[in-house]
């Protein structure tokens, strides 16, 4: 059913009329143009598509649109403010921290949602908060050093 | 992998051979756009670079223009592996121009020199030494330019950053963008210059990160499903529940009434359209269709009695001595079949192309690895000329052997692009396919699943005095002698490439390092086992059996970096070891591995991982290539084995096809011996081969048991503890 869905979007208000039981990832990624946001699976076991639902994150190919009404969505697109990267951003790109580049998003967007629920996280803590993002190429070592480093930068304001 | 191509090359009559005229040449180049192109005359070059082997003029790489920016035209293209930051390490150095002043241009038919296609960590030890000689000869002609330009003779000039200048007065100078404005210059030098010399590098050899990481970490980087056109559809293409399956009856008409859904029948090809790829994805699922199943009997736990039934001529890929004599000399004799299962690529970006057809041109956006193969198959697919067909390579979201479309292999691994261009001819409208986890699985070109024989023994003191080794399925790569023994055959049954009509129940390709991870698991697993009986520590096994000093290094250098301390086998400590070859790279590691005895849960604790691959061109996109390979290693070692069944692929998604997390990653500690001097081999590749032979043998040092079987599963695990 085509309906008119509101809610903010990297900071800004946006209205849709959509059906509201399209996919957010799709939404996002047609309506939108946000193409930040990578479908990897479709059902939730990846991590590509994670954006954040007032700063949650979720995984955009299992939330209908018409959930997110209301409320705050935040996706990579989103981070950078005013030409300056994220502090998580800035740490991926600082250690490397990838190889082709198409889980960074899910995994920057999952990093910031691990951090924020708890800014002292420990290495461990991070690596089970990260456990069901999945990367292929193996860059997993230098994204725990990444989000490890960032979380300090993070605390320190 | 280059020897298998070229003996390809050799018989092929189906090699596309792309008659371009100059005049076509010289319409290519107008398409870079203006400045100038420095032009050399021998023959035809980019009729030679239809052809396997380098085009002979450097245009075909390099174009400086009147910005004083340089572009390097390659026809490889960038998976995550990092070539698009170590090619202009390779240009600065030897055009002599800023690291910066570079830019890359990669994958794009109508402007590149043609290329095989990216694999076989070639990109660098083949292209990028093409590169170098051709920057290196642009050089040269600059110089003689400047020479001219300057009055000046041509000995008394020197290069710098774009600029060349009187070595005698430094204010006498000349920026390249000068010497070439505005002209089509045809020189080409008599004698090859040399490239730059190690002791002169100034960008190659120095680590470089990705210079594509601030596009990627912000989600500006375009992969194909990003290309969005206007009025392009997304299309969804009805697929067999099994291979081998064929259709009986379909009924297209509850998706037919969906509203902005277009449903298209065309011969094999069934289809639904909708400018919304998930409304496009739902509509499908009111297709109604019946199929014939297949009945191979052939499943995953069936195949490897299969395989070593198929008819297939045994290739003699090495001989030494005689089995017989060396049978002879054994006090021990060993005995074992190794087998590991099928592997799925599980790029996270799915095969997606996206299609568009003006004035007759077709152009491509595509996620593959050899967008000149995908030319052709689309040519072929619309039945048109080759040059009507432009394929465009954006980033592609991890491939690993999965996206390589090789007509003249008959390995047509982007089906995707040529159904995309299908139907965007017969829509008249741009048309995206991304194949969803479930079409990635059931349409991947998977490692074989593999068979591996070995008869070997050794002497009285510890020498291993003959091997006998037949591999079904995987092919050579990873099979060869490394040590010195003096009797020994290998038997090659069917390879990954043009495999034997009978032997797989779906297609199968090149899986990053094809062979290697099964070879070298069996392999090094029955040296292991070897030195056990002989009673000798695993390292010193090697030392003692191997001559090959490039192997000896490596392997020491492991050790070393290991804190290594020899000790009776079984240590009960859990440490792996392996060595092989791979893209001519000398790869060595040492691992700790833990077991739950049990469980039979393994847990890679750390890992050393060693190179000697000669010149490094950037020691930091290696050492990502190498941590890379030990993370990806361990899902082939551990979980990943495809389950199938009568032609249905039983894996659909991640759920039931573990891929390794970040709970599993070790401790990994990489080393790239400097070899300057060497010419440089491959990278991208060779540090995967060995990880499944450091568990397996780790766990033997661990607990004696033998994993013949990969994966290494809990269960696996428990039965050869039992059995150890």
């Amino acid at each position: 059913m085509i309906e008119k869905i509101k809610f903010i979007l990297n900071d800004k208000p946006v209205t849709l009329e959509v059906d509201g039981d399209r996919e957010l990832l799709w939404v996002l990624r047609t309506e939108l143009g946000l193409t930040g946001t990578k479908y990897g699976c479709g059902e939730g076991i990846c991590g590509s598509c994670t954006v954040l639902i007032d700063d949650v994150a979720v995984p955009s190919c299992q939330t209908r649109v018409k959930d997110v009404a209301g409320a705050k969505v935040t996706t990579i697109e989103g981070l950078e403010k005013n030409g300056k990267l994220h502090p998580l951003q800035q740490a991926f790109v600082d250690h490397d921290a990838l190889q082709c580049g198409f889980c960074t998003p899910g995994m920057i967007m999952k990093a910031h949602s691990v951090l924020t629920e708890n800014p002292d996280a420990s290495r461990s803590e991070i690596i089970e908060g990260m456990d069901g993002n999945l990367c292929r190429c193996g860059a997993h070592p230098r994204i725990l050093d990444a989000i490890e480093s960032a979380a300090k930068e993070m605390k320190r304001g | 992998m280059k020897n298998e191509l070229q003996n390809i090359f050799k018989k092929s009559v189906i090699s596309p051979e792309i008659d371009y005229d100059r005049r076509d040449f010289l319409k290519k180049i107008g398409l870079l756009g203006g400045g100038i192109i420095v032009y050399c005359t021998i023959g035809n070059p980019l009729k030679s670079s239809a052809q396997f082997g380098p085009p002979p003029d450097f245009n075909a790489f390099l174009r400086i223009g009147t910005d004083e920016r340089v572009t390097c035209f390659v026809g490889k293209i960038d998976m995550g592996q990092g070539t698009i930051t170590s090619f202009p390490q390779i240009v600065a150095d030897d055009l002599d121009v800023a690291y910066d002043a570079v830019d890359m241009i990669m994958g794009d038919t109508d402007k590149c020199p043609w290329d095989v296609g990216t694999g076989g960590s070639m990109a660098i030890r083949i292209v990028g030494v093409q590169v170098r000689a051709a920057a290196a000869e642009a050089k040269g002609v600059l110089k003689e330019l400047a020479a001219e330009y300057l009055k000046c003779p041509v000995e008394n000039l020197q290069t710098k950053d774009g600029t060349v200048f009187d070595k005698k007065n430094p204010d006498k100078k000349v920026t390249y963008g000068t010497l070439t404005k505005g002209k089509v210059i045809e020189r080409h030098l008599a004698q090859k210059p040399p490239v730059t010399s190690p002791s002169d590098f100034e960008y190659i050899g120095k680590p470089y990160f990705h210079q594509d990481a601030y596009d990627k970490v912000t989600g500006k980087a375009e992969y194909a499903g990003d290309i969005r056109l206007p009025g392009m559809l997304y299309a969804s293409v009805l697929r067999p529940p099994a291979h081998g399956a064929t259709l009986k009856s379909v009924d297209l008409s509850g998706a037919k009434k969906i509203e902005g859904v277009q449903v298209i029948q065309d011969g094999d090809l069934i289809a639904v359209l909708h400018e919304n790829p998930d409304e496009a994805r739902k509509a499908l699922g009111e297709i109604k269709a019946e199929y014939d199943m297949p009945k191979t009997g052939l499943n995953d736990k069936t195949i490897y009695d299969h395989f070593v039934k198929v008819p297939v001529q045994a290739k003699i890929n090495e001989q030494k001595g005689n089995i017989e004599e060396g049978s002879k000399l054994a006090k021990e004799i060993f005995e074992e079949t190794y087998v590991s299962a099928y592997v799925a690529h599980a790029p996270m970006e799915t095969h997606t192309s996206v299609a568009t057809i003006e004035n007759g041109k077709v152009t491509v956006w595509s996620a593959t690895q050899a967008p000149f193969g995908v030319q052709s198959t689309v040519a072929e697919g619309l039945k048109i000329p080759t040059d009507k067909v432009r394929v465009i390579t954006p980033f592609v979201g991890g491939a690993f052997g999965g996206k390589l479309t090789m007509p003249m292999m008959q390995l047509q691994c982007n089906l995707e692009a040529v159904e995309a261009a299908r139907l965007a001819k017969l829509t008249g409208k741009p048309v995206q396919i991304t194949f969803t986890r479930a079409e990635e699985f059931f349409y991947d070109t998977y490692r074989p699943a593999a068979v591996i024989k070995i008869k070997s023994g050794i002497d009285g003191s510890g020498k291993v005095v003959f091997w006998d080794y037949d591999v079904y399925m995987a092919g050579e790569r990873g099979a060869e002698v490394i040590y010195d023994i003096p009797h020994n055959k290998v038997n090659v049954f069917g390879s990954w490439m043009m495999p034997p009509p009978e032997a797989h129940p779906f297609k199968v390709g090149p899986w990053r390092a094809p062979g290697g991870p099964n070879n070298i698991h069996a392999k090094e697993l029955q040296i292991t086992i070897m030195a056990a009986k002989a009673g000798i520590d695993p390292l010193e096994f090697r030392l003692k059996n191997l001559k090959d000093e490039k192997m000896i290094g490596v392997l020491k250098a492991a050790a070393d970096k290991f804190g290594y301390t020899p000790s009776k086998p079984v240590s009960g400590r859990g440490y792996g070891i392996s060595c092989g070859i791979d893209a001519n790279t000398y790869v060595a590691h040492i691992g700790e591995i833990e077991v739950d005895k049990k469980t039979g849960e393994i847990r890679v604790k750390r890992v050393v991982c060693v190179y000697d691959m000669g010149l490094c061109v950037n020691p930091q996109g290696t050492k990502l290539q190498m941590e890379g390979c030990c993370v990806m290693s361990m899902g082939y070692a551990l979980t990943e084995g495809l389950r199938f069944s009568d032609g249905v692929v039983l894996d659909e998604n991640f759920d039931t096809y573990e891929l390794p997390r970040f709970s599993w990653v070790p401790k990994i500690e990489t080393i790239i011996l400097k070899k300057d001097n060497d010419p440089p081999q491959g990278a991208g590749e060779p540090a995967i081969i060995c990880m499944g032979a450091v568990i397996a043998t780790g766990v033997y040092d661990a607990t004696g048991a033998k994993l013949f079987e990969m994966p290494m599963t809990p269960k696996r695990v428990k039965e050869a503890i039992s059995k150890a």
